[in-house]
């Protein structure tokens, strides 16, 4: 299969990210929106023929699904380790080009209504290019350096975007403190990586996940070293996913996914939602063969309790937010916390690999119904200006495409079929329940919960209490209720794709099949958070307000986020800031500076002192001349030996 | 080789000469005579060329071409300082070497 044509797909949103962005003020919006639209059309095209062409003409050799990979050697270190610049085609990274460039093409399309009129209209576009074009790149990178190198800049785009509404102080506080805290995980991210390189002598996916049946290879013989008790290739995808969990948001490294909600609504459902926080997963899945043969599969362990963790824990907190988006924020890292769980739970060979492929299953059908969500709310902050639950209510008089599309992601949401969060959200449980029922048990008090903030949400918004509007809300234009129905579409259909037999651990695919029992014991558990919801947000009434009385403190706990950001304030203003950096900066600048100053200082001294010397005079000069002409004389004759 | 004269007495000469020279430098107050000084520590070595070849080396002549190196470098120089020493009394009207201390900016 010839994969060059592939390079183009990230390269087109580059190269429309430096149009816009160099013609930032000659291009006028009108036709701004229409060059980013038309790109990224282009590089959505690309993908999908790509698909096509891996799936289906080109096909399985041998039972599996092939690698192509195509690279250049970028920089080179010795003969095996080297950093490269290429594109890698396998499974996954195929089925990412297409989420990628699907939800940006929509919130392309969208983008061109929801930011009509704002000033900076160009300038938006061209970061979502250059968003559209990282991520692109980290989906298609060949080794773990390139994948860090488009991390970082998708975690640059990230940081412009959120920040896009530059004069709003919250804003740029969101965007700071998210660059920050990815920043701060990155760096686990990098030592990982260079214990990897200086361990396994490569960077290269293909030569650190090679599974050969001899035995033979870093996945085999990851004993040779350790640290504290566990090999150093375990630490370093430890570290790895620690980087992981920054991108993806879980827990302890959650706090500025909700902050980041301060950016434009399309940013949020792109990069927020459906693409860059599932980079974390998407690394993990990269690497999985290592996270399972390494030590029996030690840092896998970890990851599927992270991500239940995270995954409980969000959903607690997505109960009693009152912005739309927080909630759908804290939904998002409740998702991603469900991914991970599955691939934690996830074997390597055969139809035991469920877990890896209901992970990538779900990370697809999220990024659709998570994507239309997010869309949806914006189409209705757009409409009643406002963020909050308690502005709006009964909107489904005043928008119907909307009402109907954010039901159908709801519903997907919350796992009832046959809309395509229950196809992916099934086989994540079966996977944990084979594996652990532990976790089995929180994934599924998990898709109660789901349920029910979700519904708590959608009857808050488009049922509930008659709202009074200064002006009446109207359907948003054609521009944004075409993704809207486009989304609702996919995640009505996305289910029923046969992921098992594309997208599995070894690549080669199993006969997929629909666990009954379980099937219905978990769309039983949605049905009762969706009830429930309806009794209390149905009709106005108190029986909400009542029952959070009933839980007084733990209420109160869950509302402030069980108090993480201000935890972490204290930490680091308290005790990191006064305890370590002040007497830290106080010897920098008394001892360090004060040397540095001290010499400078005496210079100026002794040079003001001696400055006299020069007089200017002709004969002063001739005089010290001569002098020492004699002085020298003198030592040469009595005392040169 | 000259009859009836030492070495030593020529540098003996010499060197009064050189020092009367660098005490003239020193010591004047006009650039002109400043410059006759100059010359006499000129002469002097060059005079020192023309013996120390006469005495010590009789069959070479390079002190001797030494010295007319130095005559002709000392006209050169000469010249260039007298015109230096014009243009400078043409923008103060003096030749005074206390008036030519702003030159050191």
């Amino acid at each position: 299969m010839d994969i060059s044509y592939i390079v183009f797909i990230p390269l087109i949103p580059l190269a429309v990210f430096l149009l816009l962005g160099i013609f930032n003020q000659q291009i006028k919006p009108a036709v701004s929106g229409y060059i980013g639209v038309l790109g990224l059309a282009t590089s959505a095209a690309l993908s999908y023929y790509a698909a096509y062409q891996y799936f289906f003409v080109s096909g399985k050799v041998d039972g599996v699904y092939p690698t192509f990979v195509e690279k250049t050697v970028w920089m080179n270190f010795t003969d095996t380790l080297h950093i490269d610049m290429g594109i890698l085609i396998d499974p996954i990274s195929v089925m990412m080009l297409i989420v990628v460039t699907t939800i940006s093409l929509m919130v392309h399309i969208y983008s061109r209504g929801y930011m009509h009129g704002d000033a900076g209209y160009t300038k938006f576009f061209a970061y979502l290019s250059l968003f559209s074009f990282s991520m692109l790149g980290l989906v298609l990178a060949t080794n773990l350096f390139q994948i860090y190198i488009f991390w970082e800049l998708v975690g640059v785009s990230s940081f412009l975007l959120i920040g896009y509404y530059y004069t709003k102080t919250s804003a740029v506080a969101a965007a700071k403190k998210a660059f920050i805290v990815t920043r701060f995980a990155d760096f686990g991210f990098l030592i990982g990586i260079l214990i990897v390189g200086y361990y396994a002598g490569t960077f290269d996916f293909q030569t650190l996940n090679a599974v050969n049946p001899e035995g033979e290879g870093l996945l085999f013989q990851w004993g040779a070293s350790s640290f504290m008790g566990l090999s150093v290739i375990t630490w370093a995808l430890i570290l790895i996913f620690m980087g992981g969990a920054g991108k993806s948001a879980m827990f302890p490294l959650h706090i500025w996914l909700p902050d980041a909600m301060e950016g434009p609504t399309p940013v949020s459902a792109l990069i927020h939602a459906a693409t860059m926080v599932v980079a974390g997963v998407y690394l993990v899945a990269r690497l999985f063969p290592m996270y399972y043969f390494v030590e029996d599969g030690f840092a896998l362990n970890i990851v599927a309790y992270v991500g239940a963790f995270s995954s409980l824990f969000a959903a607690i907190i997505a109960l009693t937010q009152t912005d739309i988006k927080r909630v759908l924020a804290f939904s998002t890292m409740s998702q991603i916390g469900y991914m991970m769980l599955a691939l934690g739970v996830s074997s390597y060979k055969g139809h035991e690999g469920v877990g890896y492929m209901a992970s990538m299953f779900h990370l697809f059908t999220h990024a659709m119904f998570k994507a239309l969500l997010f869309l949806g709310a914006g189409s209705v902050i757009h409409a009643v200006h406002s963020n909050y639950l308690k502005d709006m209510g009964s909107l489904r008089k005043y928008m119907p495409i909307t009402n109907i599309t954010f039901l159908i992601a709801a519903l997907a949401i919350a796992g009832v079929p046959p809309f395509a969060g229950f196809w992916s959200k099934d086989e994540i449980l079966v996977a944990a329940f084979e594996k652990n029922q532990l976790l089995y048990f929180v994934g599924l008090f998990v898709a109660g919960l789901t349920a029910f903030y979700m519904f708590r949400l959608y009857f808050g918004i488009f049922w509930g209490k008659e709202t009074k509007y200064h002006h009446e809300p109207h359907e948003s234009p054609m521009s944004m209720a075409f993704p809207l129905l486009f989304l609702a579409i996919m995640s009505i259909v996305a289910g029923f794709i046969p992921f098992s037999e594309f997208i599995t651990a070894d690549k080669a695919g199993f006969e997929g099949h629909l666990d009954l029992p379980l099937a219905a014991v978990a769309v039983g558990t949605g049905l009762v958070g969706i009830i429930l919801a309806w009794i209390f947000y149905k009709k106005e009434n108190d029986l909400a307000e009542r029952f959070s009385n009933a839980f007084g403190m733990f209420y109160k706990w869950t509302f402030h986020k069980f108090y993480f950001d201000e935890l972490y304030l204290f930490i680091t203003r308290k005790i990191i800031f006064n305890l370590i950096s002040a007497p830290i900066a106080k010897f920098d600048k008394k001892y360090v500076d004060g040397t540095m100053e001290g010499i400078g200082n005496k210079t100026v001294i002794i040079s003001e002192k001696i400055k006299g010397l020069q007089s200017g005079r002709l004969q002063d000069y001739a005089m010290f001349f001569v002098s020492g002409v004699v002085v020298v004389a003198l030592v040469f004759i009595y005392l040169w030996t | 080789m000259i009859a009836g004269i030492s070495i030593y007495e020529i540098f003996t000469l010499t060197s009064i000469l050189f020092f009367i020279g660098i005490y003239g430098f020193i010591t004047r107050k006009n650039l002109i005579s400043i410059l006759i000084s100059l010359e006499l520590i000129l002469n002097a070595s060059a005079v020192n060329f023309v013996v120390i070849n006469k005495y010590l080396y009789p069959d070479v002549l390079q002190g001797v071409f030494f010295s007319i190196f130095i005559i002709a470098v000392a006209a050169a120089e000469t010249a260039l300082a007298v015109a230096i020493i014009i243009n400078l009394y043409r923008q103060i009207s003096s030749v005074e070497v206390k008036d030519t201390e702003i030159m050191k900016y």
